[in-house]
């Protein structure tokens, strides 16, 4: 297979990857950028480990091809906190308690970051069907959500 | 394997059909992807239709909605003009899987996939959505109704792919709804679905119907006959009734783990009967 070669944009700054045309996103940022923060539960869309943003649309990046990223934008869980300042919604999932294992967290993370920017206001039901493609095993989800609620009204609060 | 992604539609026929081994089709990937990590695609080529200029647009045409092969379910039900004209369609398509999925999931793709439960396509059968087709011998236009022809077979020949679903004007007091039946209260695959189009008269009177029923047969279905007992009524429960008896006898269901044959004949009647409730109200009836 000839490799595919990629330039694109991740959380904001330039990047260039070779690839195999059949590799996914998930397997670039992973295995050839060292970008572990994305995880793979499934692989097939299922689970939402994988959340990243591309052109600030939430995906599965299990489910884009690398050679899809090509001048586009790509936004990780690695673009969320500001140095050693963490995002609202990470402080809110340490004091809520609201991951375990945390191998669903940066999926969740995204995924929430990208709820409260389309809407800062969402109500407890709009952000359950939300965050519904992306599963938790050890949570039981209700921390995950008062987290969440509890992000947003900080955020609203600071805005 | 080969990744191209062409940006007009004539680069993309010439390099289908320039292609010898297995080539896909790649939209939202949200199928053709999960296919090829299960192992059940190894395609030789993937031509992403993404980069072709147009696919990603909804446009408006002859008073109704051309969408684009690459529009994402997301996208669809961000378009105030498109959700307050063909509703149904919007949340059937709206239905296809997470957050996630619906930043990728097309329509076009759902209906080329051609599962016989794909959401978006009973409320397209209802609609009277036209395909507009790409491939070796020019542009043609064909039902959607038409497309699929079985489980993951379509009748689009080789080298072909779809550029564009048309939604069709809307005459005034008409209403389209969808439902599905699942198990869960959301990410699943539907047990039986069904899309209902509706117009009626300044009197409440329906004067034209479409219904289809999805996960009943080898294909989805259009239920003429469901259509005819609309029809001329101005659909009280009477109607509703053999509606949903309509639809209970054309529907030709499997057995599975997700439902018995029994219960998916039965659901589709009721089913049937809910959504043309929904649409009759969207059409402004009483
Ligand atoms: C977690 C998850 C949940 C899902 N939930 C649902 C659900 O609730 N309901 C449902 O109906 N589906 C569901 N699906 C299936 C899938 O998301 C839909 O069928 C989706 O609409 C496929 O669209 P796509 O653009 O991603 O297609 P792709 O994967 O890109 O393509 C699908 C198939 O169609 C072909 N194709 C795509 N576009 C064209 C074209 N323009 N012309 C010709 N051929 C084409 C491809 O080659 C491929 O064979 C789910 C999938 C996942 C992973
Ligand atoms: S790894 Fe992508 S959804 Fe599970
Ligand atoms: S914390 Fe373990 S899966 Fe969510």
């Amino acid at each position: 297979m000839t490799k595919v070669h990629v330039t694109t944009t991740i959380n904001g700054d330039p990047t260039e990857f070779l690839c195999e045309p059949d590799e996914t996103l998930l397997d670039v940022l992973r295995d050839r950028l060292g970008m572990t923060g994305s995880k793979e539960g499934c692989g097939t869309g299922d689970c939402g480990a994988c959340s990243v943003t591309l052109n600030g649309r939430l995906v599965c990046s299990c489910l884009v091809l690398g050679a899809e990223a090509e001048g586009q934008e790509i936004g990780t869980i690695e673009g969320m906190a500001q140095g050693e300042n963490l995002h609202v919604l990470q402080k809110k999932f340490i004091e809520h308690a609201a991951l375990q294992c945390g191998i669903c967290t940066p999926g969740l993370l995204v995924a929430a970051k990208s709820l409260l920017e389309k809407n800062p206001d969402p109500t407890e039901e709009e952000t359950r069907y939300w965050l519904a493609g992306n599963l938790c095993r050890c949570t039981g989800y209700d921390k995950i959500i008062r987290a969440v609620m509890d992000a947003a009204k900080e955020m609203r609060e600071a805005a | 394997m080969h990744y191209l992604s062409p940006t007009t539609v004539d680069d993309a026929v010439a390099m289908l059909a320039a292609q010898t081994g297995d080539c896909r089709i790649l939209a939202g990937g949200t199928d053709l992807l999960v296919r090829m990590k299960s192992g059940f695609a190894e395609p030789d080529a993937i031509v992403d239709i993404k980069r072709i200029e147009g696919m990603r647009d909804i446009l408006h045409e002859d008073g109704g909605f051309r969408i684009g092969a690459g529009v994402s379910g997301a996208e669809m039900s961000e378009n105030a003009d498109l959700v307050a004209a063909w509703p149904g369609v919007v949340e059937a398509a709206g239905l296809i899987g997470s957050t996630q999925i619906q930043g990728r999931a097309t329509m076009a793709g759902n209906l080329c996939n051609a599962s016989p439960a794909a959401d978006s396509v009973p409320a397209m059968v209802a609609a009277n959505a036209v395909a507009r087709i790409a491939g070796p011998n020019g542009q043609r236009d064909l039902p959607v109704a038409e497309v699929p022809t079985g489980p993951g077979k379509t009748s689009l020949a080789p080298g072909e792919f779809v550029t564009s679903i048309f939604l069709p004007a809307r005459p005034d007091r008409s209403g389209d709804a969808y439902l599905r039946f699942i198990p869960r209260t959301e990410m699943d695959i539907a047990v039986v679905g069904c899309g209902v189009s509706v117009t009626l008269d300044e009197n409440g009177t329906c004067t034209d119907a479409r219904v289809a029923l999805g996960a009943v047969a080898p294909t989805v279905i259009l239920v003429p006959e469901a259509a005819e007992a609309l029809i001329g009524t101005t659909l009280d429960d009477a109607v509703l009734e053999a509606v949903a008896k309509a639809c209970s006898a054309a529907a030709t269901p499997i057995s599975d783990k997700r439902g018995t044959v029994e219960f998916r004949t039965h659901v589709a009647g009721v089913l049937a009967r809910r959504a043309t409730k929904i649409a009759k109200t969207r059409a402004g009836g009483k």
